[in-house]
């Protein structure tokens, strides 16, 4: 009796995690972007031939150039963020929390700021190019690996690299014989959204590659938008979907490959101070090429907004507490609507995300929910932004003007985070001590209660602060559905830069120093959190 | 299992169907009309006031991205639209509109007070309700101080003594941009605009990919800008608004227009066709060329009222020139040739 009731609940339980993400998915992904595609495809009632799309030797360019620029901002992201992440996840020194919430500032700010700050202070002949939309992106993209990795390699058992240390193998080899492929799930999560957010970038390859640059993207933006070909636009976002699921399938498979599984840790067992003197310099000299990395164009966004009446001065952020024509609102109401979108989605991203981690965690073939969660990452934003104009244009489905669409879609782009950052934990949790605590009678729920949730509760904080990170700095297709009249603070920062005059200018980046703020406060709360529920297990 | 998963997704589908109920109301009479438009529409507080106090309809705006985005989710929604009024179609996309079937004819009595050669449209499909002028604008302190005179027109800047003064934005990715390669069509015809850009191109021309790069970065007029070019592609407004947001504000606008290179870009609204609350939305058009409304659009949207009857703000009246004769091209000749105009334009100036 009691063993049917537990194979009940565990029934339940998989198609609560499989069903609820699924669904999500299914209403709000597939679907627009399907109703879309089939709007573009099927001109004239009849499927159209794609075929003098393809064979344009310009789409031929821009797919190559796109693939290859994703693949080196990936490979430089790593190279600047791994000694970081090795910092993050082996020591404990005192701001580590501080350093955590401080490199999550890049990655929520526009396009469009960080391009122009990245003009100011390149080097004449790096400014513009491959060269520097790759350093952009790496800009960008460090918060992922540095998170990601940093997160899992803190909860890797230090005793297995000492024993390895103690049978004679030298500090390279235990590296990449033992912690290498433990690491492998984590490094490989980081990669495969590295190089889906490098892929789809078009603001900075615009602006950074100067004319001549394109991406798959920018030219689903130019044959949506400007040209209105949407046959064109939707056999290019086809190439572009077409790359991605190759990009999601070779991850998996690598990850699937090369995992290992190894018992968890928490954090404070594994942290320690750096010893020796060699270490200390480690941890500092890491710690400061980083700042110095990502450091100088905040710099120089954070100078801008005080730069007024050719001195400098708080004016602009004086300023930011008047009603302006510019956003039909103070500027202080952008911060409220941006937490409160960012509080939402991050509900939203948490749940249906955390449930998607236990489903992924728990199949043993190829991970079909983990690929298709991580699709509207690399699908085109500007297709899905159309598509939910006419696929939800009619009652029961109206939402084309509901506010909640908003954190709805932002949530989309979070979720995968989530996913990536709580699956490898809960993969990684000992199957023997859920044996064990079944052994003693605990039913499933009480097993999943007791043992997978403390050791997750950390995880699935610092995805919390992520999602947060993520729905702040509003990318992908929230950039291109309809909103009411209650701007975010994105949005306010496109409105002042978007006008002419200094003290517009000087708004936008005060606005844009206020968003660093919010994110860094968030983030360093964020981490907090996961330190309490350690205190707890 | 599958069960299970369809029970799921059908309590989903319903929890969010009632919330989209809930969101548009689905009322017998409207009492709200809702305005389409792009992201840079704006409007003072007290103006939105004014419309619901005058018409006790509640006035939502509904902003879906820039204007090339905004008319495109007009067209996929044509007969089935997002909201009442579409504002911010300009001359440059008007055709594309129209052949869209986006709009039915509405003629505001309003329009008494309109220059009648803002109308383009006969059939009043669409209302005019703004206009603005793309014009060369030059940083009058560099060229005092280097002892040059500023260009006085578009045939100047040709001349060895503005090479690598210029920068504009490019026209396949900014509205800007193409409004200027449109003057330079206007201007010099169909056989002869070629020929200007590739001697602007020797000149050194620099081309950049939007208006906040080229204002703000590289033109040296801006202030706070660190940039070099004292030539840019902006707007007939920029000068007033670098009197207004300069701390302290200057006497005299530290730029000024090259007059005969000025693009017109005209504005319009009009009420969309299948709209919830037709009649809502002819009075928010009427309401859109009424002094209150004609009257705000300088100060916050940076454009010039189309209404004879509007007075411009003294900053205006000082410091802004309305070009007498601005350059001008049919907007169906603009539709049928954009595409391949930037095609060639990109080939002669950046390949």
């Amino acid at each position: 009796m009691d063993g049917h009731r537990r194979s009940l609940s565990a029934r339940a339980w998989r198609a609560l995690t499989y069903g609820v993400p699924l669904a999500f998915l299914a209403l709000f992904f597939v679907y627009p972007l399907a109703t879309i595609l089939e709007r573009g495809l099927l001109s004239n009632g009849s499927l159209a031939s794609p075929l003098d799309v393809l064979t344009d030797p310009l789409t031929r360019d821009v797919v190559w150039f796109t693939i290859w620029q994703a693949l080196a901002s990936t490979v430089l992201t790593f190279a600047i963020a791994l000694p970081a992440a090795y910092v993050l996840g082996r020591y404990t020194f005192p701001g580590r929390d501080v350093v955590r919430a401080l490199v999550v500032v890049p990655f929520v700010l526009p396009t469009v700021v960080v391009a122009l700050a990245f003009l100011a202070i390149l080097p004449a002949g790096l400014e513009r190019g491959w060269a520097a939309i790759l350093i952009a992106h790496a800009f960008f993209n460090v918060a992922v690996v540095v998170l990601v990795v940093s997160t899992f390699w803190a909860s890797l058992d230090r005793r297995v690299t000492e024993a390895a240390a103690t049978l004679g193998a030298g500090p390279w080899r235990s590296f990449r014989e033992i912690t290498l492929p433990l690491l492998a799930p984590a490094l490989a999560a980081a990669a495969a959204i590295v190089f889906l957010f490098s892929f789809t970038s078009f603001g900075i390859v615009l602006i950074l590659g100067g004319p001549g640059y394109s991406t798959i993207e920018a030219e689903i933006y130019n044959q949506a938008v400007r040209i209105f070909d949407l046959r064109a636009a939707a056999v290019l976002s086809l190439v572009q979907l077409l790359c991605v699921g190759v990009a999601v399938w070779i991850t998996l498979r690598l990850e699937a490959r090369v995992a290992v599984r190894g018992g968890l840790r928490s954090e404070r067992d594994v942290l320690r101070r750096p010893h020796t003197i060699r270490e200390k310099a480690f941890v500092a000299g890491s710690l400061c090429l980083l700042a110095l990395f990502l450091g100088l164009p905040l710099a120089v966004l954070v100078e801008r907004s005080f730069a007024v009446g050719g001195g400098h001065g708080l004016d602009a952020y004086r300023a930011l507490a008047h009603p302006t024509s510019a956003l039909l609102a103070t500027p202080w109401e952008a911060v409220v609507n941006s937490i409160v979108y960012a509080g939402a989605a991050t509900v939203i991203a948490v749940v249906i995300g955390g449930l998607a981690a236990f489903a992924v965690a728990s199949s043993r073939g190829p991970r079909a929910l983990d690929g298709l969660l991580m699709l509207p990452l690399g699908a085109s934003a500007v297709m899905l932004g159309f598509g939910f104009v006419i696929a939800f244009d009619r009652a029961p489905l109206d939402f084309r003007a509901a506010p909640w669409i908003v954190p709805v879609v932002q949530a989309l782009v979070a979720i995968p985070f989530v996913v990536r950052i709580v699956a490898p934990t809960v993969r990684a949790i000992d199957e023997r001590q859920r044996e064990a605590a079944a052994m003693l009678g605990a039913s499933p729920g009480r097993v999943r209660r007791e043992i997978d949730l403390p050791i997750i509760g950390r995880a699935l904080a610092v995805a919390a602060g992520f999602a947060f990170a993520i729905s702040l700095g509003e990318f992908g297709a929230t950039v291109f559905i309809a909103r009411p009249d209650s701007p975010t603070l994105p949005v306010a920062i496109f409105r002042f830069l978007g006008r002419p005059g200094e003290l517009n200018a000087a708004e936008a980046y005060a606005l844009a120093v206020v968003l660093m703020a919010v994110t860094a406060i968030s983030m360093f709360v964020a981490g907090r959190l996961r330190i309490r529920r350690n205190g707890w297990i | 299992m599958t069960k299970c998963h369809k029970a799921l997704v059908g309590t989903l589908v319903g929890i969010l169907a009632f919330g989209g109920f809930a969101c548009t109301g689905g009322g017998e009479s409207p009492t709200d009309v809702v305005l389409v438009t792009h992201d840079s529409f704006a409007v003072s507080e007290d103006v939105k006031k004014a419309f619901e106090n005058e018409t006790g309809l509640k006035l939502r705006i509904l902003q879906t991205g820039d204007a090339g985005e905004t008319l495109t989710k007009a067209l996929l929604t044509a007969g089935n639209p997002q909201g009442d009024v579409l504002f911010g179609v300009d001359n440059t996309l008007l055709s594309r509109a129209l052949d869209g079937d986006v709009f039915q004819p509405y003629e505001s009595p309003a329009l008494v007070a309109v220059d009648a050669r803002l109308v383009l449209d006969p059939e009043h499909r669409v209302t005019p309700i703004d206009h603005g002028e793309v014009c060369l604008n030059v940083d009058k302190a560099w060229f005092a101080d280097q002892g040059i005179a500023p260009p006085r027109s578009l045939d100047d800047l040709d001349d060895p003594r503005y090479r690598k003064l210029l920068v504009v934005q490019n026209p396949a990715t900014s509205s800007p941009g193409l409004a200027f390669l449109l003057a330079t069509i206007a201007r010099y015809g169909e056989g002869g605009w070629q020929g200007f850009w590739r001697r602007l191109r020797e000149n050194g021309v620099l081309v950049v990919d939007g208006w906040e790069e080229a204002y703000t970065v590289r033109f040296s007029g801006a202030a706070g800008s660190r940039g070099d070019r004292p030539i840019v592609v902006s707007y007939a407004s920029s000068p007033p608004a670098e009197v207004i947001f300069r701390m302290p504000q200057p006497s005299t606008a530290p730029t000024a227009v090259v007059e005969d290179s000025c693009f017109r870009q005209i504005e319009f609204a009009g009420v969309l066709r299948g709209a919830r609350n037709e009649e809502g939305a002819q009075k928010l058009v009427d309401f859109m060329l009424s002094k209150p409304f004609q009257e705000d659009v300088p100060l916050s949207m940076f454009v010039f009222p189309v209404n004879r009857e509007a007075k411009l703000p003294p900053e205006f009246v000082k410091f802004a020139v309305v070009p007498e004769r601005p350059l001008d091209l049919p907007p169906g000749e603009i539709e049928a040739n954009r595409d391949d105009w930037i095609k060639a334009w990109t080939d002669i100036v950046v390949r």
